[in-house]
């Protein structure tokens, strides 16, 4: 099974196909006894961002997910699956419960940003998406962060920072929408296809680029037809799940931060790092 | 009766007069350019010399002016005291972008650095530090990969060294230029914090105008001691976005410096003039026995 070539624009009218699953229904196919647990304990349950506890391979896991909904009320309810600063309260939360009860943590990332609003800059959303970087890279259990549909900027990294990142073959993670990088850049919203290309957002990009680990083969597509991808990130996520439960902490520790500290590319006395 | 009308006309025309003359002599003079600046809150003019040797501070109404990061580390550390540290990281163009090399050039030239952050060690009345500055004439100083090497670089020095770290940000966030690099430095600078902190080590940032996106989610934000300078816009999302999102006018004096003290945000906020003491004060609270004046 190879990837279908696909131009940029194309993954992303696919990552954002209304019949597209959400997180909720991967969760269902995912894992089972999900009790979802909910609140930041400061200020309110963020609904953008579901959490709890479940089993996946009849092991206990703690799975964080932004959700955007299914239908109108449902997409207002999860605020289209933009959090505020109190839906990555209640993820961090969750996670360093998880860490205390040794479970590995799965992170699904599926928004277009964290929500720009008065509140959420009131509440301190800059705070907030630091705070889970800095938090995340501590942790002791292991981090599996899947990218399911749409990654929108520091909204998405604030769940994603792991030992894992797996990405869907029609899901997009870039640093804004590319909507947001055309009126940017060109001043002008409406390139957004040329943006799209440009841009290298999607999960072949991003694996080249090293960001990610692995890419999830879809077939026809979480719209037309999800099962075939679910079980294709349920062997992934087995696989490297069992790869992580064997590193003892520290190890697991300094694999993360280098993973991270090693991103970039730039020139030092005309020596090239990539 | 009809006397006392006519003198109060008279005296309305006379007043309309003498306001519409006084709006005549304010007529903008011809300023060459360069030698004079205008002040964005009260709108006069400062002459260059007055500014920079007034610290690039409104001598009129207080309103403080941007300032580079080269200034900044000059105003803060004792004199000739800084040495800087990875000057030579220089950026690329991962993603091909047009003008992109182009954009560096100009912000090699505005800024005289090889990127838009500057950092190195210093003393602060003789307690050393490592200290690092943002510079908004480098591409609003924004954080791609070569910036985000040099803040998680300056960090570890600091973690390896055992030295308090002052950071001073000046930013509009990620660098758009490298997509994903960009948003990557966000979780590398945490990471390099997260292990300066478990060393129990003094962090300051100081956050200045302007501080926002994904430099203002990440290092900017995880000071153990979080100051905002006077007059400096600082938040996550741009105003421009969150006016498209919300479709309403954003309340007076959003994201400014007091907005940020008032909903809890930073610790205080500070004179520029200030600055220095203010951080030897807390440089000095931090240190432990024996360790006075290095």
């Amino acid at each position: 099974m190879t990837m279908i070539n696909k131009s940029a624009w194309g993954i992303v009218k696919l990552a954002r196909h209304p019949k597209r699953i959400t997180s909720r229904t991967l969760l269902d196919h995912l894992v089972t006894d999900f009790i979802e647990l909910k609140g930041d304990r400061l200020f309110k349950d963020d609904q953008s961002i579901i959490g709890g506890i479940a089993k996946f391979n009849a092991m206990p896991v703690t799975v964080i997910a932004q959700e955007k909904g299914k239908d109108t009320t449902d997409k207002i309810k999860h605020n289209f699956g933009m959090p505020h600063p109190e839906g990555y309260r209640k993820a961090i939360r969750l996670m360093r419960q998880a860490e205390k009860f040794n479970r590995p943590i799965i992170t699904i990332i599926d928004t277009p940003g964290a929500y720009p609003g008065i509140e959420a800059e009131e509440r301190g959303q800059a705070r907030a998406i630091a705070q889970n970087l800095f938090d995340m890279m501590s942790l002791t259990v292991p981090i599996i962060v899947i990218v399911l549909s749409e990654g929108g900027s520091g909204g998405a990294l604030a769940i994603g920072v792991g030992d894992r990142i797996l990405m869907f073959e029609n899901a997009i993670y870039s640093i804004l929408s590319p909507e947001g990088f055309a009126s940017i850049l060109y001043k002008d919203s409406s390139k957004a296809e040329e943006a799209a290309t440009i841009m290298k957002l999607t999960a072949k990009d991003l694996q080249s680029f090293k960001i990610i680990d692995d890419i999830i083969l879809e077939k026809d597509g979480l719209h037309e037809d999800p099962s075939f991808g679910i079980h294709n990130l349920k062997k992934q996520l087995t696989k490297h799940l069992n790869q992580l439960l064997k590193q003892n902490k520290k190890t697991l520790l300094e694999n993360r931060y280098q993973k991270f500290r090693n991103i970039g590319v730039y020139q030092e006395e005309g020596v090239k790092h990539e | 009766m009809n006397d006392f009308l006519e003198h109060r006309k008279k005296r309305l025309e006379e007043f309309k007069k003498t306001v519409r003359k006084k709006e005549v002599t304010y007529k903008p003079i011809d300023i060459p350019e360069g030698l004079f600046f205008k002040c964005d809150q009260c709108g006069a003019a400062i002459y260059e010399k007055t500014l920079q040797l007034g610290h690039y501070i409104c001598p009129f109404c207080d309103f403080h002016f941007r300032m580079n990061a080269t200034s900044r580390v000059d105003l803060i550390v004792d004199e000739g005291s800084f040495e800087s540290l990875y000057d030579d990281i220089r950026s690329l163009n991962p993603l091909g972008i047009q003008n992109y090399e182009e954009k560096v050039k100009i912000g090699q030239e505005l800024s005289k650095l090889n990127e838009a952050f500057l950092c190195g060690t210093g003393k602060i009345v003789g307690i050393k530090v490592a200290i690092g500055a943002l510079d908004s004439t480098f591409m609003m100083g924004s954080m791609g990969s070569a910036v985000g090497e040099k803040v998680s670089r300056l960090i570890e020095y600091a973690t390896k060294h055992k030295l308090p770290l002052v950071i001073f940000s000046a930013s509009g966030g990620a660098r758009m230029q490298e997509g994903i690099y960009s948003l990557m430095q966000m979780a590398k600078t945490s990471a390099a914090l997260l292990r300066h902190d478990q060393e129990n080590l003094l962090y300051i940032s100081v956050l200045t105008n302007p501080t926002t996106g994904g430099v203002a989610a990440s290092f900017a934000s995880l000071g153990d001691i979080m100051i905002a300078e006077k007059s400096s816009l600082i938040g996550f999302a741009g105003a421009r976005v969150i006016k498209q999102t919300i479709r309403q006018d954003l309340p007076e004096g959003f994201q400014t410096d007091e907005f940020q003290l008032n909903h809890g945000q930073v610790d205080m906020i500070v004179h520029r003039s200030d600055m220095r003491k203010t951080l030897y004060q807390l440089l000095k609270l931090h240190q432990k026995d024996g360790h006075d004046n290095d």
